[in-house]
């Protein structure tokens, strides 16, 4: 999966926890707590999705770590790169 | 013959427009079955029937909206037991003339479709099929989230989405005036005090942390489960402020129901009940209360979620309020608010230390309750949050 890819997916799974935002409009690099009303449940479950989305079976370590769309798609490449494959 | 009647969810609600049946007549309900979908200010909600016994008439037909109290259904409490009794399905006697069933985890093998309340209002208003959708939701249950990407898929008409807004935004002015109406009858007759306390909850944190290592994200726990649960344990101690003020006295509820107050997006909110929570584990409570805001928000509750909350937690910290003046909601007696947890230095054992603070308070019903009884309570949250363990 591409940078892109993955970056439309995080908007997608960003979307279902917040419809009323406009996904267009995102900034990358600020945190999403800056930009749109989250609040600690909405993360949670927009950490469980993402985790569910990816198969990515994120260790509790990085809970705290998906703050912005570049960063969730740091933190999920780098998470996936680790993952043996087969 | 018991009389099922429209149910009075909050201070708030005068009036609920029924939607639909979910039971027939002749058909045998069990207290906390559910039996009807009523559209109020607080969204749709899942009325359950509080008698055990088989339906006899149902009076109103879906789509009317009535006042508070109006009779819905008459419930035959003497009816035989047996299962094979029911037969007698077809003699029952409705003043409806073709009761809007709706969809039911039974009626799955009719080839209909189980779907959440909110679901099945959005798949209606937008014409989409149910039974062409796919659900996500446990046994296959659409969610609300099914329906949605549905529509994306079905390209829905702007027109059709613009009814969808003005409905929300209806849904909106709605659940506007009725907090109005509740916020004024408790500024008006309850005479409110405030207490207000510091709690350190450095050590429920870190114990937060190692327990938060073992489990998968999906089962995390939030530390407002442990403040839930902290004042649900503490209303032990001063059970005077778990319950309600009624005609003119304090009735005091056995059960801990405490209403969390969960924000609507984009305006308004509903403190539906965790139902006794101070008798549940941590775990459990985090299920209930994530179950909870997705079923707030998506406009799915239960009446007994609305009815039956005893006290109500709100807990403003992600807005980064540091301290709560909260109103009650009558005829509660209590309310617990708190605020953001912020790391300041803090004089322990004679040093300085960083410690994670949080602000709690508490507005109380001055007619219910003593100031003195109100720290007492406080005091028993502190004490209870500096053992996180037992929790």
């Amino acid at each position: 999966m591409t940078r892109n890819q993955m970056k439309a997916k995080v908007l997608e799974v960003l979307g279902e926890i917040a419809p009323e935002v406009d996904l267009q409009a995102i900034e990358p690099d600020t945190d999403f707590r800056e930009q749109m009303d989250i609040d600690s449940m909405d993360y949670l479950n927009f950490v469980i999705k993402l985790d569910e989305e990816f198969k990515a079976n994120i260790p509790e370590r990085a809970y705290t770590r998906f703050v912005s769309l570049n960063a969730c798609v740091d933190q999920l490449e780098s998470i996936l790169s680790q993952r043996p494959r087969g | 013959m018991a009389e099922f009647r429209m149910p009075s969810l909050g201070a708030d609600m005068t009036a609920g427009t029924l939607i639909g049946w979910m039971k027939g007549v002749g058909e045998r309900v069990s207290r906390g079955d559910i039996i009807a979908e009523v559209d109020t200010d607080k969204g749709v909600i899942e009325v359950e029937v509080f008698t055990d016994g088989v339906i006899d008439k149902l009076l109103i037909e879906p789509g009317s909206k009535v006042p508070v109290g109006t009779v819905l259904a008459i419930i035959d409490e003497e009816s035989p037991t047996d299962e094979d009794k029911q037969s007698s399905n077809s003699q029952g006697t409705s003043a409806v003339s073709e009761p809007t069933r709706l969809p039911r985890e039974r009626a799955v093998s009719t080839g209909r479709r189980l779907a959440s309340p909110a679901a099945r209002k959005l798949a209606e208003s937008l014409g989409i099929d149910l039974t062409k959708i796919e659900g996500t939701g446990p046994k296959g249950r659409i969610q609300l989230g099914d329906v949605q990407s549905a529509a994306k898929i079905l390209n829905a008409t702007s027109s059709e989405a613009v009814a969808r807004i003005d409905s929300k935004t209806d849904r909106s002015a709605r659940m506007r005036a009725a907090i109005a109406s509740a916020m004024t009858r408790s500024k008006r007759e309850i005479p409110h005090y405030y207490l207000h306390t510091t709690i350190d909850l450095t050590r429920a944190l870190e114990w937060l942390d190692a327990e938060n290592t073992g489990r998968a994200i999906k089962d995390r726990i939030l530390y407002n489960v442990l403040l839930i649960k902290a004042v649900a344990i503490a209303l032990r101690d001063v059970p005077e402020l778990n319950g309600s003020w009624e005609d003119g006295r304090l009735n005091i509820n056995e059960s801990v129901n405490i209403g969390v107050a969960i924000s609507v997006r984009q305006g308004g909110l509903a403190a539906p009940a965790l139902f006794e929570a101070d008798k549940k584990s941590l775990g459990q409570l985090m299920l209930e209360l994530r179950d909870l805001v997705e079923r707030t928000r998506a406009s799915a509750l239960r009446s007994s979620e609305l009815s039956e909350p005893t006290i109500t937690v709100t807990s403003l910290g992600d807005q980064n309020v540091e301290t709560v003046f909260g109103v009650i909601y009558p005829p509660q007696v209590a309310l617990v608010g708190f605020g953001k947890i912020i790391e300041r230095p803090m004089i322990v054992d004679g040093t300085v230390q960083p410690r994670q603070l949080i602000n709690a308070t508490l507005s109380a019903d001055h007619r219910a309750s003593d100031g003195h009884r109100g720290g007492s309570f406080l005091s028993a949250i502190v004490r209870v949050l500096q053992e996180p363990e037992k929790l």
